[in-house]
């Protein structure tokens, strides 16, 4: 074979490998949104579980995996902005950085479950909550805070160099230049991460089974701020949809586990399709309305040339 | 005058505590990081100062028997699976991530790419417990048809797991790729080379590194996954005889027994054990990363 046949030879193969890949993520959402259809129906997204008959829904699990991920956000975005901040602007490059960013690398390699086994220790045990929904939420953020601080820390650094300069020389302080010039040129980087960690947040399952538990009292929501049957009593157990299906999958002993199963997965593919697109539409929305589009671009130009 | 004077002061009271926020922030990443490695380490080697096992009896002794007498907590099965399942993961997967990287970057039309694009973040978007419910639903019953017995095996474990490191891995080569300045391809092209022989021989070379880098992320992340390789492998306490046959790993067994095991006593020490064999294996990834990833220039 002469060379330029092999090279045709390849260029195929490469073709039919990413055709192949496009292909099989087709093929999964085929078969979730098929098997799991109906999922869509009211009775089921905020339907109350039933432990023996048929036709049980997933309100609880609903409520519970929302209310999770807004809790983490909460605990996780102030965190991994202040972390980023001081990366990018305060700390002094050398030793110290190294040993936080070796420290960040070491967190983000965890696997969720041993991050979940550390949460039973720190969040179950030793505080004496017992499975908490604060607890999940807790241990939920250790694993999105590695991501998260990374992600503040280019969109601040992406900022060019020229904004900064300019609020400076005008005799802003360091923190001024940072709110008012700095972040709002950073703002729509940090939102679609926000977005896209929110995404893996909402799929997480390992670390919710020893931290938020595998059970949901009750529900009402005419219950008493401090009863666990408060939904939004942060100090409750809190099976998430995530761990549902992989309890229903283990130990399910309803006629209609295998359904229930389907659909909830339907809801959670459908949920991510949502997240990846609320990150698109809000990257490409903030930057047009923060940056202008034109002029952030050529700032990026003119620093790349000066690295 | 008055007034100036207060302004004054409240924006250094705003510098001083914004500057404080974003500093404590930075060093809580620390603290936790050691907080949770001292908690583990204090669990992980009750083992050994508790219930008196030996590190040998641990990690070389294929005999895992909570329940016998006397009961026998050697974790080489569980070494073993996650060492198996996550290796077969990248034997399938490293390939064709590399051939989409390199597709991504030397040969995809513009179109192409922004499609394959989103498609890799929605691979990577999808939750494990899916990846686990698909392996269950479609990958366990035609493994069965295929090879009889019930489906629940190390391929099973393999494929799935295949499947989740793909974007990882392709995403960290496509960069790697990326990087490899331009001038290399026009210089092989100049020499007379096909595309073929100069992704091959020139730019393939240079980005390995980053592609290592890459590889090595997919194998702690296969290694890690816990619930999506639990719902698929079946979870039986032995060595595998073979690809079709189940077996449990490291993460599928914390993730079924913790729960069911009484804090102090031998067995939930001995998982604890595991738990801590997890976490320096993943530390043992991150070391390999810095010594193969390339140099970072900042």
């Amino acid at each position: 074979m002469t060379a330029r046949m092999i090279d045709k030879v390849w260029t195929g193969i490469f073709y039919a490998v990413a055709a192949a890949v496009i292909g099989l993520l087709m093929f999964f959402f085929a078969v979730v949104l098929s098997k799991g259809a109906g999922f869509w129906q009211p009775e089921f997204l905020f339907g109350r579980p039933s432990n023996t008959q048929a036709g049980g829904g997933i309100g609880p699990q609903l409520i519970n995996s929302f209310y999770m991920l807004v809790v983490t956000l909460l605990l996780s975005v102030p965190l991994s902005l202040g972390a980023g901040i001081y990366l990018a602007e305060y700390a002094k490059q050398g030793r110290i950085v190294g040993f936080i960013r070796l420290c960040l690398e070491a967190m983000a390699s965890l696997p969720s479950i041993v991050v979940g086994l550390f949460g039973l220790l720190a969040f179950v045990t030793l505080t004496g909550w017992g499975y908490t929904l604060l607890g999940g939420a807790l241990a939920v953020t250790i694993i999105n805070l590695p991501g998260l601080t990374r992600i503040c820390e280019t969109a601040i650094l992406d900022v060019p160099a020229n904004i900064k300069e300019g609020s400076l020389a005008l005799g802003a302080t360091r923190w001024q230049t940072l709110v008012k010039a700095v972040l709002p040129a950073a703002i729509p980087q940090i939102v679609t991460g926000v977005i896209l960690s929110a995404g893996r947040i909402f799929g997480e399952a390992a670390v919710f089974i020893y931290t938020a538990g595998l059970t949901t009292p009750m529900l009402r929501w005419d219950a008493d701020w401090s009863s666990q049957a408060n939904p939004l009593n942060v100090f409750r157990p809190a099976e998430t949809l995530t761990v549902h299906i992989w309890k229903l999958n283990s130990e399910g002993i309803v006629p209609d586990a295998k359904l229930i199963a389907a659909k909830s997965a339907a809801v959670l593919m459908v949920a991510v399709l949502l997240f990846n697109l609320a990150a698109r539409l809000a990257s490409s929305l903030l930057a047009r309305h923060f940056s202008g589009g034109r002029r952030a671009r050529r700032g990026r130009g003119e620093r790349s040339k000066a690295a | 005058m008055q007034q100036m004077h207060t302004k004054r002061r409240n924006r250094w009271l705003e510098e001083y505590i914004g500057r404080t926020f974003a500093v404590i922030s930075g060093w809580l990443i620390v603290l936790i990081t050691v907080t949770m490695i001292i908690f583990l380490a204090v669990k992980g080697i009750q083992s050994f100062t508790d219930s008196g096992l030996s590190l040998s009896d641990m990690l070389l002794s294929a005999q895992w028997d909570p329940n016998g007498t006397p009961p026998k907590y050697g974790a080489l099965i569980f070494i073993v699976g996650s060492m198996l399942v996550s290796l077969g993961a990248l034997l399938i997967s490293a390939p064709i991530a590399l051939a989409l990287a390199i597709f991504m970057n030397f040969i995809a039309p513009k179109w192409f790419v922004s499609l394959l694009k989103p498609v890799l973040e929605l691979l990577v978007g999808i939750p494990s417990v899916v990846y686990g419910w698909l392996g269950v639903t479609i990958l366990v019953p035609l493994l069965r048809e295929w090879f009889g017995g019930s489906g629940f095996s190390l391929l099973a474990g393999i494929i799935v797991l295949s499947m989740m490191i793909l974007p990882t891995i392709t995403s960290i080569a496509a960069d790697a790729l990326a990087n490899v300045p331009m001038a290399y391809m026009e210089a092989s092209y100049g020499l007379g080379s096909t595309r073929w022989q100069a992704i091959s021989r020139v730019i393939v070379p240079a980005a390995k590194a980053g592609i290592a880098t890459g590889v090595v992320l997919g194998l702690a992340r296969a290694f890690g996954e816990a619930l999506a390789v639990q719902m698929v492998i079946g979870n039986t306490i032995k060595l595998p005889s073979g690809l079709d046959s189940p077996t449990a790993t490291l993460t599928s067994v914390l993730t079924m027994d913790m729960a069911n095991t009484i804090n102090g006593t031998p067995w939930n020490n001995a998982l604890w054990t595991l738990a801590l064999i997890l976490l320096l294996i993943s530390f043992f990834f991150i070391a390999v990363i810095r010594l193969v990833g390339p140099r970072k220039e900042r």
